[in-house]
């Protein structure tokens, strides 16, 4: 029997999440277009649980209640900041549901072909139109056990390589995201052991991987000749290994990158379940996550002007040439000067980074961009795409804060602007401030689009103390002749300074 | 070790080399410091104010110069100075060894050890000792005071009820820190400030200041990075062209600040006596290059001149000390922070590190030896402009088959494209059955509708769409949900993981991000 119901509500759900992904191309569309996600899911879910998934109605929806428990507190409890940790754990249940579904098809290949044998037919089915037997056989098993017994020889092949990328691809997912949180979340991690938020591998590296990767083949290949279930746990493990050795090679300051790849990977597991499920709209939705995971991946990269491999292969890339040394020093600079800076200016932007999540100052920092708009100054906000752990942290730091959307600009908008601002505040940033990035081909960071702070008439950096930073690569701003450092935790530091704006 | 100021004995110098600041400050460095009787008071520092910030004061000069091991002055030392200087001690002055070689001499037959601040290189490390700069300061400033003070008008422009005033115009030739600073007092007291340089790229800090720059379309304008940010000599047709120019300015200006110098030469001449002629009566010049020569032709050094046409020419060469205060105090500062960087260890005894690119560059004479002129510093003081390549204007023409080359170009990668990916497919399809075509349509154009959404996302609401993604994609719960219904235990068990763990993600998700773009407001 076909739910010709049920395909009709995918289709529309399908539409639905199109329209919802489309409509975030603006703040306010983007308010309505998550509903027409919410809307999508819920046709979707009931479709199935009328239709082919109408097994276990109470359990279902007890089950589903329970995660809604959980997800409600998940949702309404997390921080702004750890907005990069939330998504990472996140994926990895995706990642895990997969590996869980595509075990399931394989399990239940093996109960339709028990069943099969038991009543003295033939599996998987001939070529041709179906015998009456096997027929009647069919009507008596569950859903997804019919639309096995109903395939070839090759569709079960082709069922097998497609559950074994979803496993695959969901096993990486898995454990990638489990150790991306724990890199997210460094010492706050829920997690019962600690992970090392610096790049660390075991020995052998990236040889360790392409091994891996050349054993899953290895046993994809086993599996298709008909090795049982041994074959496919290992393969399930070699994923699974992959996943955390991957992402533990790689830092903290590749991070946007990690999890926007990691959300694509969960795309493509969902999208491969959907193949061996022959399910169109987890195909849909599967490759609509995929290739925005990808498209993030990609523009992330391009920001830091890296190619996609050297940032998952970990790392920057090797020095070219020795950096050029800096000659002069950092001067520091009070709350006091700063505040007359800021009295006196015109136009000042402020250009946060995750040293501003990290000290929680943005409320601090909306503070202060209040005080000195109702002074009348211009004030805006400079984004550099890789600021923070996740594409699009700060706007979503900033918006916490209210802090109007209107004057957060993005680098390119921002750029040009900057030999006429009077102020710049640099809260917590470091690599995307680095003009090293556009003067010194020998820096690590050579030719990374960065923003021009220091072509402004005075330049203020919040930061801790005279360290390089994560990604430790000198940073020539700092010892410019208009730049002044402001030592010190930047919320405290800001809290210092509001009271004497005004 | 002790160091000591004299009183200065240059007639009308009112300066003096420290403070009862700069003392304390001093003395936090392990120094004791004595002063000679009455050095301070020309500048308004009295010897109860040294007594009580801990220096000795002593009678004489005489018994200065034999008490101290560091004697710090303004000016360099007089012949009679010279004569109490004695081995070992380490005098710190304006020296400009350049002009002053038999000076040197008597320095080196005394043994003394010179260090010059008129000599500190100009790097930025070195600014805070940097005299010049700070009495150009003071000289800028104060050359705008004195014009006012014999300029008949006011500076800003006014409408009174007794009738219309117009702004005061006033024309700075050279924007070093003397020229900026005239600019900034003048534009502050209301004039309409025009300023000209030989080297164009101030002209941003003269725009910054408030001034108009002077502007002359030169080809070979000059890169002032090679000679440490000073002025170079300039060619004849282009000093042409400058006279030109301001022969054009002459008629309409009211006060001219001159402050042109090159390093070791006189001053240029840059304001000619036809220029004068042609000024308004009343109007004024300052010539703060009066010392060298002056750069206006009339300049007469120290004296305050009126020409036939009734212009005041001021060709005084002491503006700093007319503010002894202002200027001993940062001067004094200057002195300290020498005295700092020859004291690293902050125990009260000079370490003279002739490896230091500041000291090397300011010793004059040291150990008996002549270390002038010093060895160029191994940093260069500014960075070096960039030689800009001026872009070609393309004709029309060449614009055109540019864009049809890109056009071309774009074209070919599109069709390849297309071209690779349509056969892959159609690979595809040669082996896999129909059944699993028709899911693969799905897929295809499904990855192509999500790179066309995709791309129009704002950059600002990555996040939201990340865990937008990450909540539709927990559509996998269809897959458990459709599988929970199995007869084997294993499988429901497993199924019912799933679908709790996707449901978490669903309700996270989208509640996460309602709550994310709720936040996301305009002002």
């Amino acid at each position: 029997m076909d739910f010709g119901f049920t395909i009709a509500a995918y289709a529309v759900a399908a539409v639905l999440f199109i329209l919802s992904l489309g409509g975030l191309s603006g703040q306010e569309s983007a308010k309505r277009a998550v509903w027409y996600g919410i809307a999508g899911m819920a046709i979707a879910v009931l479709a199935t649980l009328i239709g082919p998934g109408s097994g276990l109605w109470l359990m279902s929806l007890i089950l589903i209640a329970g995660g809604a428990a959980v997800g409600y507190q998940l949702a309404t409890r997390v921080q702004m900041t750890q907005m990069p940790e939330l998504v990472a754990i996140m994926h990895s249940l995706v990642g895990l549901a997969a590996v869980f579904v595509g075990l399931n098809a394989h399990i239940e290949i093996g109960h339709v072909a028990e069943i099969f044998a038991a009543n003295g037919l033939p599996f998987p089915q001939p070529e041709g139109p179906l015998s009456a037997e096997a027929y009647t056989l069919l009507g008596t098993l569950s859903n997804f056990g019919e639309l096995i017994g109903k395939k070839t020889a090759v569709e079960i092949g082709i069922l097998r390589v497609e559950l074994v990328l979803g496993i695959w691809i969901g096993a990486v997912t898995f454990t990638g995201s489990v150790v991306a949180y724990g890199k997210l979340s460094g010492s706050s991690s829920l997690l019962p052991f600690k992970i090392d938020t610096s790049a660390k591998q075991l020995p052998g590296g990236h040889m360790l991987n392409a091994a891996a990767a050349a054993g899953s083949l290895l046993l994809l290949l086993l599996y298709l000749g008909g090795s049982g279930t041994w074959a496919l746990l290992l393969l399930a493990f070699l994923g699974f290994f992959i996943g955390y050795h991957l992402i533990m090679g790689i830092g903290g300051a590749d991070m946007p990158v990690v999890v926007s790849m990691l959300n694509s990977y969960s795309g493509w597991a969902a999208a491969a379940i959907g193949f061996s499920l022959g399910n169109d709209l987890l195909i849909v939705v599967g490759a609509l996550v995929g290739s925005s995971g990808a498209i993030l991946s990609y523009i992330m990269c391009k920001a830091m002007n890296r190619s996609f491999v050297s940032v998952i292969l970990g790392g920057f890339g090797n020095v070219k040439s020795e950096q050029q040394a800096i000659e002069g020093e950092q001067i520091a600079i009070d709350a006091d000067g700063v505040a007359t800076a800021l009295n006196e200016a015109d136009s000042v932007v402020i250009v946060p980074g995750y040293g501003m999540a990290v000290a929680q100052a943005q409320q601090s920092v909306s503070e202060l961009t209040r005080k000195l708009r109702a002074q009348g100054k211009n004030v805006r906000f400079a984004i550099h795409p890789v600021a923070g752990r996740l594409p699009g942290h700060m706007n979503v730091l900033l918006a916490e804060a209210r802090v109007p959307y209107d004057i957060v600009l993005e680098m390119d908008e921002i750029n040009e602007d900057f030999p006429s601002t009077d102020v710049v505040i640099v809260i917590g940033s470091n690599d995307i401030v680095n003009p090293a990035a556009q003067d010194d081909p020998g820096s690590p960071i050579a030719g990374m689009p960065v923003l021009e702070v220091w072509k402004a008439k005075q330049v203020f950096v919040s930061k801790r103390g005279q360290g390089t930073g994560y990604s430790g690569i000198e940073n020539p701003l700092f010892f410019k002749e208009n730049t002044r450092m402001f030592y010190g935790d930047a919320k405290k530091s800001l809290d210092e300074l509001l009271p004497k704006i005004g | 070790m002790k160091i000591g100021a004299p009183k200065e004995i240059e007639p009308g110098e009112a300066r003096v080399a420290m403070t009862p600041d700069s003392a304390l400050q001093l003395q936090k460095l392990g120094y004791d410091c004595v002063i000679e009787a009455g050095a301070g008071v020309a500048a308004g520092f009295t010897d109860a104010a040294y007594k009580s910030a801990g220096v000795a004061v002593v009678k004489t000069a005489a018994a200065l110069w034999k008490d101290a091991d560091i004697v710090a002055k303004v000016r360099p030392p007089t012949a009679l100075e010279v004569k109490k200087m004695r081995e070992g001690q380490l005098l710190i002055s304006f020296f400009y060894p350049g002009q002053n070689a038999a000076l040197m001499e008597s320095a080196k037959a005394a043994g003394t050890n010179v260090i010059a601040m008129d000599m500190v290189p100009r790097i930025s490390r070195a600014q805070k000792m940097d005299a010049l700069s700070s009495m150009a300061n003071i000289a800028g400033y104060r050359a705008v005071i004195e014009a006012g003070n014999n300029f008949g008008r006011f500076f800003t422009g006014q409408v009174t009820a007794a009738g219309k005033v117009p702004p005061a115009k006033v024309l700075v030739v050279g924007a070093g820190v003397a020229g900026l600073a005239a600019i900034g007092t003048a534009t502050s007291l209301g004039a309409i400030t025009y300023a000209f340089d030989v080297r164009p790229e101030v002209a941003e800090q003269i725009e910054s200041m408030g001034a108009q720059f002077v502007f002359l379309d030169f080809e070979d304008s000059q890169d002032s990075s090679s000679t440490g940010g000073y002025a170079a000599p300039s060619s004849p047709e282009f000093r042409e062209k400058q006279l030109e120019k301001f022969r054009e300015l002459a008629p309409e200006v009211d006060i001219v600040i001159t402050t042109a110098l090159i390093p070791g030469r006189d001053a240029p001449v840059l304001w000619t006596s036809d220029m004068v002629e042609l000024m308004k009566p009343g109007s004024v010049i300052i010539d703060l290059a009066a010392e060298r020569g002056g750069n206006c032709e009339l300049t007469q050094k120290d004296e305050r001149i009126v020409s036939d046409n009734g212009v005041v020419i001021i060709g005084y060469t002491d503006f700093p000390s007319r503010m002894a205060a202002q200027s001993s105090t940062l001067y004094a500062t200057n002195i300290r922070h020498m005295m700092t960087d020859l004291t690293p260890a902050k125990d009260g005894v000079v370490n003279h590190n002739m490896e230091d690119d500041v000291i090397r560059g300011a010793t004059a004479v040291h150990a008996g030896e002549i270390t002038y002129p010093p060895p160029p510093p191994k940093v260069a003081a500014i960075a070096a402009a960039p030689r800009k390549e001026k872009a070609k204007e393309l004709t029309p023409d060449e614009k055109r088959a540019q864009e049809v080359t890109a056009f071309k170009e774009q074209t070919k990668r599109q069709v390849t494209l297309i071209a690779v990916g349509a056969a892959l497919v159609l690979a595809v399809g040669l082996i896999a059955p129909a059944s699993f075509m028709q899911h693969f349509i799905v897929f295809l154009l499904s990855v192509f509708i999500g790179f066309q959404v995709i791309w129009n996302v704002a950059h600002s609401l990555h996040t939201p769409l990340m865990a937008v993604t990450n909540a539709i994609s927990s559509i996998i719960i269809l897959g458990a949900l459709i599988q929970v219904g199995s007869s084997s235990v294993l499988i429901t068990l497993l199924a019912a993981l799933g679908i709790l763990m996707a449901s978490v993600n669903i309700f996270g998700g989208f509640l996460v991000t309602r709550r994310m773009l709720a936040m996301f407001q305009k002002s």
